[in-house]
């Protein structure tokens, strides 16, 4: 764990101008072009500022906190440990791309019901969280669940009414496969 | 181009031999916090992941080869057969995000005192493979290929491509105290294998010296001590192989823990895994 010194700063262009490069990151089904981004930067860091998509949240930039969450190629990573460079030719999907034309997702939904949300910066890492568990594994006991959202940490709530949403999703997918988004 | 992103092994060495001073990029899990807080500013990257050779492990007979962007989540479920000890070291790696991206071969170049796949691969006789353009294979003893805490004798224009260990019969049980179950550096943690292809005992720590370590003279004993046949180890035998192993350990206070806690820790779960080996 490193020193809080200033996270995901590229260093000053004129020190190194030549290590930048022009990408294209497939982020939600869209391309999107980055250009002269510092070659450093994370995939958390252009999404949030080169890209205006601040859905990952940036909690501490070191892989600990899971609030930046999201997929890449279907794998759950922690976007500020990906380089975003290095995520051409993948599919990036984001928290805002989990929904589809502004509804939101059954989880959303059940954390919303089960007031597990109280300031929410942890929030959108776990929905991503919660979707790659439940995706994969439609009846995890208790143990499962808080294995998979161990990587995600939230300040406030206590996890209580969390698990509460997780389970009541669960739940409402066993009772109707095909209701589930 | 200041990111190469080779899809073979070939295109990998290539650009290495060419720009020496470029940063290899595996899972990222150590290399990108690194960035991130400016303790490293790379000006060359050589992306690993698009080469599916690395990410493949091949079985013999006498060897289980693993490459090295093999990740956590693949040992944890594609090697708990073969290797059940690395696959129970694996399972404590950070969190599921951490296991998805993090690989066995960003462990060996990270070094970490704490790495938590390098006391099973110490206690395998694990050897570790470097691969360059100019002169081709070497394998290294993971013992030689760590020089020192975060140090290692990989050039600068090696790729670390695989590690190898022999393949051996019998229980493997892994263990790591932290402050937590999940997301912590280890503060003490061992990997045993009773081999009983060999019938020897193995034994590697983490966390209490400068990398991993054996517990040689711990296990001579204990290997002595025990029924091969019935499996069975007297409970004085466990107890003395858990004291020799603190006493063999090199621990150093720092900010995660006192030397006096990680040389008891270590005892302890070294005759903890032992015990969950022999069923004891
Ligand atoms: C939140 C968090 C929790 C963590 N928890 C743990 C834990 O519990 N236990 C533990 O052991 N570790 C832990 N780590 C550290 C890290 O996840 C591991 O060391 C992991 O194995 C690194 O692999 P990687 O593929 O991500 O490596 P990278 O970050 O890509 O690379 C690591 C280093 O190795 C070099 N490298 C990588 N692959 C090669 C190769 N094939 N050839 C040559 N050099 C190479 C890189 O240049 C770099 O210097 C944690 C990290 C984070 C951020
Ligand atoms: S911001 Fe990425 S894990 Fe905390
Ligand atoms: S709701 Fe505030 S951190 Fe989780």
């Amino acid at each position: 764990m490193s020193d809080h010194s200033s996270p995901s700063r590229p260093p000053p262009s004129a020190a190194q101008p030549s290590v930048t490069e022009t990408y294209e990151l497939s982020v939600n089904g869209r391309a999107r072009s980055v250009p002269d981004a510092w070659i450093g930067e994370s995939l958390l860091y252009v999404l949030r500022e080169r890209l205006g998509l601040p859905g990952a949240k940036n909690a501490c930039e070191q892989g600990e906190c899971g609030s930046c969450s999201l997929y890449v190629d279907g794998v759950l990573l922690n976007s500020c440990c990906v380089l975003a460079a290095d995520a051409v030719d993948a599919d990036i999907r984001t928290v805002e791309g989990l929904g589809d034309g502004g509804h939101l997702t059954d989880v959303q939904q059940a954390f919303l019901d089960a007031g597990a949300v109280q300031c929410g910066f942890c929030i959108p890492g776990l929905i991503v969280t919660v979707h790659d568990l439940l995706d994969r594994v439609p009846d995890p006991d208790e143990l499962q669940v808080r294995e998979a959202i161990s990587g995600n940490l939230c300040r406030c709530t206590g996890y209580g009414r969390i698990l509460q949403a997780v389970e009541d999703v669960k739940l409402a997918r066993l009772a109707d496969p095909e209701g589930s988004s | 181009m200041p990111i190469s992103r080779p899809t073979d092994l070939a295109g990998a060495l290539e650009v290495l031999a060419e720009v020496p001073t470029a940063d290899v990029l595996a899972g990222g899990t150590d290399a990108m916090v690194e960035i991130s807080f400016d303790h490293r500013r790379p000006e060359h990257v050589v992306a690993l992941r698009r080469i599916d050779a690395l990410r493949e492990h091949r079985v013999s007979p006498a060897v289980l080869e693993l490459g090295a962007t093999i990740t956590y989540m693949q040992i944890e479920t594609e090697l708990a057969e073969h290797a059940p000890g690395l696959a129970m070291a694996s399972r404590t790696v950070g969190s599921p995000q951490i296991r998805n991206a993090g690989t066995i071969g960003g462990n060996l170049g990270t070094a970490s005192p704490a790495g938590d796949t390098l006391p099973w691969l110490l206690a395998m006789d694990a050897e570790v493979e470097l691969t360059s353009a100019a002169r081709g294979t070497r394998h290294l003893p993971l013992a030689a290929f760590i020089t020192g805490p975060k140090r290692t004798a990989r050039e600068a224009d090696e790729l670390i491509t695989s590690v190898r260990v022999p393949r051996v019969e019998g229980p493997q049980h892994t263990a790591k105290i932290g402050p937590r179950n999940a997301m912590v550096i280890s503060v003490a943690c061992v990997a045993v294998i009773v081999d009983t292809t060999n019938r020897v005992v193995r034994i590697g720590m983490g966390s209490v010296g400068p990398g991993p370590l054996r517990a040689t003279d711990a296990e001579a004993a204990v290997s002595e001590a025990i029924d091969w046949e019935a499996l069975r180890c007297p409970e004085a035998a466990i107890g003395a192989f858990g004291r020799a192993c603190a006493e063999a350990a090199r621990p150093i206070t720092d900010h995660r823990s006192t030397a006096e806690y990680r040389r008891h820790a270590v005892g302890v779960l070294a005759a903890r895994s032992l015990r969950r080996c022999l069923n004891a």
